[in-house]
């Protein structure tokens, strides 16, 4: 991860900054005197830690989704490179292109072949253009499912690392069938006959999400958020303004800790203090415990069942009330 | 080139009654239809009858008696008015007569989501408003002496839009299908998904197409029939996913709405964009069927399926 000055704070993260540049004039000052202040340094890296706690203890849900967008924040290639071994990326829908906005390919965890897909965003201008900031087209939905096959062919497992603002809402993304592509997913992989883990790495919205987002196991880390719409565009409908965002991330429930409250996702993978962005490293020594153990319960299962239980999870979600019908008066 | 009108869709979304800008807007245009004609003697009294009704697409004035009686087509330039689940039934249905299926299933507000209004508020007022308890009716009945189960949407229920109610009315609807070996036709008319159920509404999505995996593996028919407008999850799930994928005419479709894409790309939309001979045109339809025909063509396709 980018080390101080190339860090970038987000408006709550600014306190952080305020150390850093204090260690920045100490650093100055000592280099200048050459007076000893380690000692100073050390209590201001620890006021940094603290504080990077203190913003983790209090975060709201509006905070969490500035997190999951955090610029420094990994995105799956990221994770591929600190958790996987002997990774092999592999292009294109075999139709129209190879859509930047989706990676994926074989790799190894632990020595065992799996399959990792996943929406890629830029950390730069000219890298988030490449990548469409991560908005991926029918053809990177299309791709991901080629993957998807290619892994039910040689019985390899699947991980899927979602991090999405949503599917592109473009003129060729119509004409290609952006819809199709993503409802063809979603029923491709809920009958998938190998075990297929989920992970929300960042931004898990909505059909951009779910088109690579339909597992055995969902796992959501702690800084990211998982709905129907993003915060601003349900402002924009429900509220006509663009001005309640906070309040709409907060109306959605959209954090790890609602989704896992409602049974939606599966299990939270806590992130280094402060966020993901702390610590690469870190963040993905603490994810690949939880693939680990699911993958291995996974296998476990036979495919059969294994996709039944798939089904009939999906099956069981949704909230309604049955009204009792009185036959005698009806009509 | 000339440019598409671009209809802001996802204000049907947010089940206030859309407000006007001058001139006619469809929603109100259908509304008057409902109400004209359809719906029980006590609506009938407040609207007089032998109300007369424009088309919005070329301003031929009719009846509104005649205008159902041409199942509400405009017999001038063939446009296809919006119409709800009753006015499908009552056609397509041999004499009318149809099962209203899990009609006693109906939204709660579970998250307490409040925008502008509290929904639970807003799903009492529209059932206090309307016969309506969701925005799918279930309905089994014989089409042209072929049985059938039907889905279809109600897009007066805040825009059509998918949530808890209709994932799990669809899913019994297969399970129906399933146990009395009928095909499934689902007619779809809506603006996406129900953003008052937030996450929920989205798995709605896994939920219908693990059901439509087990009518396939029963190797039953599924219609899919995409009405105007077809948007967001629906498009991204069971709308796309039929045996046939066929449309009316003229119909908007699409996965984004217009007003989105056109926001996203800072151009206009080329005309015929998202409508159904373009999709059709791109191949994601089977075909385009006029509304006078698709009871026939349906009894057709159940033959075909099954000789
Ligand atoms: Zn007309």
């Amino acid at each position: 991860m980018p080390e101080y000055p190339n860090r970038q704070f987000l408006d709550f993260e600014q306190p952080i900054k305020v150390l850093y540049e204090e260690i920045e004039k100490l650093k100055q000052t000592a280099e200048k005197s050459k007076i000893d202040m380690s000692d100073s340094i050390q209590k201001l890296q620890d006021a940094i830690i603290d504080k990077r706690r203190e913003i983790t203890e209090h975060l709201t849900p509006w905070q969490r989704v500035q997190l999951s967008r955090h610029p420094d924040r990994p995105y799956t290639l990221k994770y591929i490179d600190n958790i996987f071994t002997d990774f092999v990326e592999l292009h294109g829908d075999r139709n129209v292109k190879d859509d930047k906005a989706m990676v994926g390919g074989f790799a190894q965890l632990n020595g065992e072949t799996v399959m990792v897909i996943g929406q890629q965003k830029g950390n730069n201008t000219k890298m988030r253009q490449l990548r469409n900031f991560g908005m991926a087209n029918p053809e990177g939905y299309r791709k991901a499912l080629r993957l998807m096959r290619l892994a039910e062919k040689f019985n390899k497992p699947v991980i899927t690392l979602v991090d999405t603002p949503g599917a592109f809402p473009g003129l060729e993304a119509e004409e290609r069938g952006q819809g199709e592509a993503i409802a063809r997913n979603i029923y491709e992989m809920i009958r998938l006959k190998v075990p297929i883990i989920v992970v929300i790495i960042g931004e898990g919205a909505s059909g951009g999400a779910f088109g690579i987002g339909v597992g055995d196991r969902t796992l959501m880390m702690e800084n990211t958020w998982y709905t129907v719409i993003s915060p601003e565009s349900c402002s924009s409908i429900l509220w006509r303004s663009w001005d309640k965002k906070e309040v709409a991330a907060e109306q959605l429930r959209l954090t790890a800790t609602d989704m896992k409250g409602f049974g939606l996702v599966d299990e939270i993978v806590n992130e280094p203090l402060g966020g993901a962005h702390w610590s690469y490293t870190e963040a993905a020594d603490i994810l690949k415990t939880f693939l680990e153990k699911n993958i291995k319960e996974l296998k476990s299962i036979d495919p059969q069942t294994r996709v039944n239980n798939r089904i009939e999870k999906y099956g069981k979600m949704g909230f309604w009330e049955e009204l009792i019908v009185d036959s005698t008066e009806e009509q | 080139m000339k440019k598409e009108s671009v209809e802001d869709l996802e204000v049907n979304l947010t089940g206030e009654e859309p407000v006007s800008e001058g001139g006619e807007i469809k929603p109100k245009w259908y509304k008057r239809i409902r109400k004209g004609i359809t719906t029980s003697s006590t609506d009938k009294r407040e609207t007089p009858e032998g109300l007369w009704s424009k088309c919005p697409e070329c301003n031929y004035i009719l009846t509104s008696a005649e205008l159902k009686e041409n199942l509400y087509v405009c017999p001038k330039c063939n446009y296809h008015h919006r119409i709800g689940s009753e006015e499908y039934y009552d056609f397509l249905f041999d004499g009318e007569e149809y099962i209203e299926l899990f009609d006693n299933i109906q939204s709660k507000d579970f998250l307490n989501f409040t925008d502008l209004k509290n929904y639970q508020k807003r799903l009492d007022e529209i059932h206090s408003k309307t016969n309506l308890k969701d925005s799918m009716r279930i309905a089994t009945g014989k089409v042209n002496g072929e049985g059938i189960v039907i889905a279809c949407m109600d897009f007066e229920f805040i825009g059509g839009s998918l949530g808890s109610v209709m994932g799990e009315k669809f899913s019994r609807a297969v399970d129906y299908c399933i146990e009395n070996k009928l095909p499934f036709l689902v007619i779809s008319k809506s603006g996406g998904a129900r953003m008052m159920e937030s996450a929920f509404s989205l798995m709605q999505l896994a939920k219908t197409s693990g059901k439509l995996s087990q009518l396939s593996d029963a190797k039953l028919p599924f219609i899919s029939l995409l009405t105007d407008p077809t948007f967001g999850g629906i498009s991204a799930s069971f709308g796309m996913l039929g045996d046939l994928n066929i449309a009316e005419p003229g119909a908007l479709i699409g996965f984004a709405g217009p007003r989105v894409i056109k926001e996203t790309i800072k151009k206009d939309l080329p005309e015929g964009f998202q409508r159904s001979e373009f999709l059709l045109e791109h191949g994601f339809l089977d075909f385009i069927v006029d509304r006078k025909k698709l009871k026939d063509q349906l009894s057709q396709l159940i033959i075909l399926f099954r000789n």
